[in-house]
């Protein structure tokens, strides 16, 4: 399970339905269901993994986020959930408006490419950034869309969506995001874990 | 045909009204079963079969002597597991396997119905099927399962009686026959009609067969439940029992011995008469209209869960005809999930043995099965 599933779980209220988009094998989705009692689905685009989720028991489509979540009639869901794939959208402004329209709510995680060993790898080697969580050439990577915490504030600026909690995971350790201490979570944190609803 | 005193018949009493405009009753409903109620009486499969099936799902069929049509899917340990579910299908009206239908006489007349037999539709089916329920005094079905026609008969059973299946599971199906859908079907039909032993559906009566016809039709079919890789891999251009080809109009290509193959053995199973019905209420099915254009309305009223499968080289019933009844469950908040198997045999993969379909299967009604006695 990957160290971000609790902190999410406890953003979730209890209770509530939610959409896993690019739910990948259903771990969050087993998790929330079993820790929080939530109604939730699941959209995934892998015909492998769907069938691991319908061994699991979990109710999900197999289908792209992009085309997708169009069929979802506007707030149908408390909280739309977007683990670690918004940058391998093509394109992630409309996917960010749809999260919003389908979820009163939306959670999106990203991979900071702002991280410290991001930029150290960059700046010694001369050559695009492999790390444990970033494992692929820049010619065979899903991550078309490589974003930092800092682009995804100044994101929700230009598109006018509303963060109402920001939080960095530094080492398994969570701490939220403030403007004071942005950079050095921006420098430090390797994944960013935000909350964010319509303005 | 001959007698079939292996035929478990339901006589159902009540008047049904056809959308046809006449009214049925005291007619015959033909049905088999296959594992044990549970004593809760929560633990039923309806099945559905699709146009040229019948009741006799699996195990050795009584009248034919072949495996029954779904054995890959249905019996102990198999995907719907007839250890744990008591699996229930009926032969639809119009059929020809001892549910009323054209090769049966007229009460009043003594002649056997054949074209004047009423215009069922799938609508007529289901609501026919539903007074198996009350027989076995069934208050709700764990599923509704089907492919092809048998998964347009769930989708019409879940919305004519949204309180009576727990899951639901329509498979390679639409909620709308297509044009080019109807256009093989009526060339089915063409080729019975066409056939001068039909004799405007009194072949009965005359001692004769439409044999050649309903073989066509058949055929032709035939083709629609298969992908052209398929056909292309299994077939390709080899010849049948000969080194070279003959010049003539024999079955040179083993894809035509094939073909017709399958036609011969379908004349000695099926009544052309019914086909003739049981085509004609997939074509007038259409539950997109029945509902004024707008297909979630079908489902407003249910809370049945549902799972949907497609099939990639599924050219009759395509993916995106089965992803529009999931849009159309999505769109008022049902409880949907959906998978598209990867397979190259086609329409008829729900009917063969597609690992993938059959697991994925197994998994959603065993899981549910689980999950709905945790409820209890």
């Amino acid at each position: 399970m990957k160290a971000e599933y609790n902190f999410i779980a406890n953003i979730i209220e209890k209770n509530s339905t939610v959409l896993d988009v690019g739910c990948d094998d259903g771990t969050l989705m087993e998790f929330l269901r079993k820790n929080k009692n939530v109604n939730i689905r699941g959209i995934e685009i892998s015909k492998e993994k769907v069938q691991i989720c319908i061994a699991k028991g979990l109710t999900v489509i197999e289908g792209n986020a992009e085309l997708d979540l169009k069929q979802f009639p506007k707030n149908s869901f408390d909280y739309v959930v977007l683990g670690q794939t918004l940058q391998a959208f093509i394109n992630p402004e409309i996917v960010i408006k749809e999260l919003l329209r389908v979820g009163k709510k939306a959670i999106v995680t990203i991979p900071n490419f702002g991280n410290w060993k991001v930029r150290l790898d960059l700046l010694f080697k001369g050559t695009m950034p492999i790390t444990s969580s970033l494992p692929h050439e820049w010619y065979n990577t899903p991550n078309i869309h490589m974003c930092t915490i800092k682009d995804f504030v100044r994101f929700s600026e230009t598109i006018n969506f509303k963060i109402v909690k920001s939080l960095a995971l530094i080492n398994k350790n969570i701490s939220n995001i403030s403007k004071s201490n942005i950079f050095v979570k921006n420098l430090f944190g390797e994944l960013g874990i935000f909350l964010i609803e319509n303005k | 045909m001959n007698i079939r005193e292996n035929i478990k018949t339901l006589i159902i009493e009540k008047p049904l009204k056809l959308d046809c405009g006449q009214t049925i009753s005291k007619f015959p409903l033909a049905y088999e079963t296959y594992g044990k109620l549970n004593e809760n009486k929560d633990n039923a499969i309806l099945v559905f079969h699709a146009l040229t099936g019948d009741q006799f799902v699996t195990g050795v069929n009584p009248i034919t002597k072949k495996d029954g049509w779904w054995s890959y899917a249905v019996g102990p340990k198999k995907s719907i597991d007839t250890d744990k579910y008591f699996v229930i299908c009926a032969n639809v009206i119009g059929g020809c396997m001892g549910s009323f239908g054209p090769s049966h006489k007229n009460p009043e007349t003594k002649k056997i119905y054949g074209t004047d037999f009423p215009v069922i539709t799938i609508n007529d089916m289901v609501n026919a099927q539903v007074n198996l329920l009350d027989f076995f005094n069934i208050k709700k079905l764990f599923s509704v399962v089907g492919g092809s026609m048998g998964g347009m008969q769930v989708l019409q059973f879940v919305s004519n009686f949204p309180d009576k299946a727990k899951t639901a599971v329509p498979i390679a199906c639409t909620s709308s026959h297509s044009a080019q859908n109807i256009a093989f079907n009526e060339l089915g039909r063409q080729a019975i009609t066409a056939d001068h032993n039909w004799m405007d559906g009194k072949y009965n009566s005359k001692n004769t067969l439409p044999d050649k016809g309903l073989a066509v039709a058949r055929m032709a079919a035939h083709i629609t439940y298969l992908s052209k890789k398929g056909l292309q891999e299994k077939f390709g251009r080899k010849l049948q029992e000969r080194d070279d080809l003959k010049f003539g109009f024999d079955a040179d290509f083993q894809i035509e011995s094939y073909l017709r193959y399958q036609g011969s053995v379908f004349v000695d199973r099926f009544d052309a008469n019914s086909y003739l019905y049981i085509t004609r209420a997939m074509d007038y099915f259409d539950l997109v209209k029945q509902f004024n254009g707008n297909l979630s309305n079908a489902f407003k009223k249910t809370k049945t869960k549902f799972f949907i499968m497609s099939f990639t080289s599924d050219w009759l019933y395509p993916t995106q005809e089965n992803k529009d009844i999931v849009i159309a469950l999505n769109a008022i908040g049902a409880n949907v999930g959906f998978v598209e198997i990867e397979s190259d045999k086609g329409h008829d993969s729900f009917l063969l043995e597609v690992p993938d379909f059959l697991n994925a299967l197994k998994n959603f009604l065993d899981k549910s099965f689980l999950e709905s006695n945790d409820e209890s």
